[in-house]
């Protein structure tokens, strides 16, 4: 029974897509929006985060992204557990090599950022961020960029993650994981925004959801890209001379996501500023 | 003994025949697929076989349900994948001409695979394979424009496709004959006629456009170099025309994603004038103006005799011969190491300032109109921006953020790094430098950081139609006893003249 865990597992980190084996591939194909992550940086990397799994006994570590600031970036990590979608843990590091925990986001930590926070990341965790709310007033808010950037993190989670159609099923006891058999979507399938799913809890009305001819609980269980608001804050493209389907989002510039049809290798990425595009509907 | 065997059998016998009577709804039974899916099972032993059975036996019946295809032949469309894999393919089959020339001789288009060594350690690039298709197709784009020197400029990314971008610089014909062209389109746009009615004259409109600011020539300016552009290398390059002030103006005002397709038109408010290509050239225009830079001393003004500097200030600069190099140490520590070799644009949307209400040649009557208008007292001012060649710790902050960000590519081993710098106004602007290379890239999608967000700007209030004469002016109607005094008023003037009339009556006939 035991060494039939261990083979489990063991099967897991072969399935893998994002993690420590295959980052140099993954962020090959990513470069198609511009950010790649120097030669240094990637083998830092690729060191530190086998160290991370083994510290934190996390089932895999993916590189979540860069945030960038004035002075230094954020890169940021996030392990997951048994459950995918529940058992989440953000790291982050100033230079890929020393790895530190970002706190757990509360709805208040959420409140006070969004009022306190303003402009650029600095680079600097300990920065403190103060708006006084009124001169009669004494109140101050204050928060600090570790707890702005949790924040954003958490945020981009919900809103911007991507995974394709069938690559997660939840099984009947509850916790999400991954669909070993997925083998991919198909080339038509990759073009269609229907087929690409937001990695967080559903917020659609479960009713919705059930008018597509497919329909089986245990792969749409999260919601469906083509369905947020405002429309075309998705970009399609196929890359890489048509081989990988590759989706920006518009809403968090800097966050691509990479498919290639008809193999199970899919994955996210956000390097970029991490701010909000307010601008995102006189865009487009 | 014999009977239960012979009963066993019988049972395992009805149970075989049970396993091989067909579905009612497909044509398929148990047994085979049973037969089939071991079958499966031993030539592809699969890990923990007995967890993803069922997979495999959904597997197992769409494979045989798709064999079932009826007997046409298959019509292969091309997938848009496999017609760019063509036109790429074209890319690898360019002919060399090593009899003819040397290939030791400096070419046209750029060793782009060297600077995107050095831009990955900047942080920024397109991925080694993408790289070498842009660099296959700059050298099919030097060599059928027969451009002297072309440069990767960057990408510009869109919601549909992204655009690559190529910048060359004209030679000294070719600037002359469009200059012409853009000449004629001014003269066309100014011809407006007022048509007069023969009926009642409609009251005449005294709005006029405020003067367009005219044109630059090509080569200087803003329109210094001129930009090709494809949306996957191997496409065609198609040339992006001059830009004009007006779009540059309209351009600063707007926040629109590019699409990825040149032809579509940029709806916006304000108006944009042009559709995307325009677009695109006027923010490549902003943003070549704000963020190319390089060494300190690399460039130097161009020094010709007699010429006295003027403080609207050079717009050349060549490449200074002596320039020893910096090492990149000192080039990430501070921003005065940088300086700007393009020209600033102006607010006017040109780089060299022009006062609008100033008329070129042209016998027209517009011309006798703007030569009243000099005399009026609010003459635009002129414009000057900082001079070429300015270092970038004078560039202004914005939104509270320092425009630039500098550093070293590298902490571990500052030895070998090169100085990376970043623009913050324009988030996707790489510079680098090593010392003795530098190169400017743009890689993002072509806006400007708004900081807190981008607000349009508020409409105009009405403007006056009509001149206010007594037609149109608005009185208020008599009111009855105003009217009724005017009646009275009438009728007694009425009965003072037939009794006039009378009295000469009268008077007549005493006569």
């Amino acid at each position: 029974m035991f060494y039939k865990l261990i083979k489990l597992f063991e099967d897991l980190k072969n399935t893998l897509k994002m993690d420590s084996n295959s980052l140099p591939h993954f962020l090959d194909v990513v470069a198609s929006s511009g950010s790649v992550l120097n030669l240094e940086e990637r083998t830092a990397l690729q060191t530190s985060l086998v160290i991370l799994k083994k510290n934190y006994k996390f089932q895999r570590v993916l590189f979540w992204g860069k945030i960038l600031g004035l002075q230094q970036d954020y890169f940021v990590a996030q392990g997951r557990g048994e459950d995918e979608m529940r058992d989440r843990k953000s790291l982050y590091s100033l230079n890929c090599l020393d790895w530190l925990l970002l706190p757990s986001v509360t709805d208040a930590m959420v409140e006070e950022v969004s009022k306190a926070a303003q402009g650029r990341f600095t680079g600097d965790p300990s920065f403190v961020y103060e708006l006084q709310v009124s001169k009669q007033e004494e109140r101050v808010f204050k928060v600090t960029e570790e707890k702005r950037l949790a924040v954003t993190v958490h945020q981009i989670d919900e809103e911007a993650s991507v995974v394709p159609r069938g690559a997660f099923i939840r099984s009947p006891s509850g916790p999400v994981q991954i669909n070993r058999s997925f083998s991919g979507l198909s080339e038509s399938e990759a073009k269609r925004l229907e087929n690409f799913m937001h990695f967080r809890e559903s917020k659609d009305l479960p009713r919705e959801k059930q008018q597509k001819a497919e329909w089986t609980p245990a792969i749409d269980f999260l919601d469906v890209l083509s369905e947020d608001i405002p429309k075309g804050s998705w970009s399609l493209q196929l890359e890489c001379a048509s081989r990988v389907c590759v989706l920006r989002s518009l809403l968090w510039l800097g966050l691509t996501f990479y498919h290639v049809p008809m193999t199970p290798q899919h994955g996210y990425v956000y390097i970029g500023l991490g701010m909000k595009n307010l601008d995102l509907p006189f865009m487009l | 003994m014999e009977a239960d065997s012979s009963e066993a059998d019988s049972t395992a016998a009805s149970f075989k025949a049970f396993l091989q009577k067909s579905s009612s709804r497909s044509d398929r039974n148990l047994y085979d697929h049973l037969v089939l899916l071991l079958v499966k099972i031993m030539d592809e032993r699969p890990h923990d076989a007995v967890d993803v059975l069922e997979d495999m036996s959904l597997e197992l019946k769409r494979a045989l349900f798709k064999d079932r295809q009826s007997s046409l032949r298959e019509h292969v469309t091309p997938s848009a994948g496999d017609m760019l894999a063509e036109h790429q393919l074209l890319l690898f089959k360019q002919e060399q001409d090593f009899n003819h020339e040397d290939p030791t001789v400096e070419t046209g288009f750029p060793n782009v695979n060297e600077t995107a060594f050095y831009l990955e350690q900047a942080g920024v690039g397109l991925g080694r394979e993408e790289t070498q298709r842009i660099l296959l197709a700059l050298k099919l784009l030097v060599e059928s424009q027969g451009l002297p020197r072309c440069r990767l400029w960057g990408k510009i990314l869109g919601t549909e496709s992204s655009y690559i971008i190529a910048e060359a610089e004209y030679a000294e014909g070719d600037g002359e004959q469009s200059a012409d062209e853009d000449l004629q389109e001014e003269e066309e746009e100014e011809e407006s006629g007022t048509q007069e009615s023969e009926t009642d004259p409609v009251p005449r409109s005294t709005y006029t456009h405020p003067p367009m600011v005219p044109k630059e020539a090509v080569g200087t300016g803003a329109n210094r170099c001129f930009y090709f552009v494809c949306t996957e290398p191997g496409l065609p390059w198609v040339k992006l025309p001059p830009v004009s002030p007006a779009q540059i103006t309209a351009a600063r005002s707007i926040c629109k994603a590019f699409t990825g397709r040149l032809d579509s038109p940029v709806l916006s408010y304000p108006p944009f004038p042009g559709n995307e290509a325009n677009y695109l050239r006027a923010q490549i225009a902003r943003i070549s103006a704000g963020t190319q830079v390089s060494p300190s001393g690399f460039y130097q003004a161009v020094e010709e005799e007699g010429e006295e500097e003027e403080e609207t200030g050079r717009d050349q600069c060549q490449v200074n011969p002596e320039f020893e190099g910096v090492s990149s140490f000192e080039m990430a520590q501070s921003l005065s190491s940088w300086v700007h070799h393009i020209q600033h644009i102006l607010k006017q949307g040109r780089c060299t300032w022009v006062n609008p209400a100033m008329k070129v040649e042209d016998d027209s009557i517009e011309e006798a109109e703007a030569g009243e208008k000099d005399e009026r007292p609010d003459e635009p001012e002129p414009e000057y921006g900082p001079p070429l060649l300015t270092n970038l710790s004078q560039d202004a902050e914005l939104f509270h953020t320092p425009p630039w960000s500098l550093r070293l590519s590298s902490t571990i081993t500052p030895q070998h790094a090169v100085a990376v710098l970043r623009s913050n106004l324009w988030p996707g602007a790489f510079a680098f430098s090593n010392g003795k290379r530098f190169e400017n890239i743009y890689v993002g999608w072509g806006l400007k950081y708004t900081g807190q967000g981008y607000s349009p700007c508020v409409p105009p209030p009405p403007q006056q139609e009509y001149p206010s004469g007594p037609e149109v002016t608005e009185m208020v109607d008599p009111s009855v006893e105003e009217e009724e005094e005017m009646r009275m008023a009438l009728e007694e003037q009425q009965e003072v003249q037939q009794e006039s009339e009378e009295e000469e009556e009268d008077e007549e006939d005493d006569n």
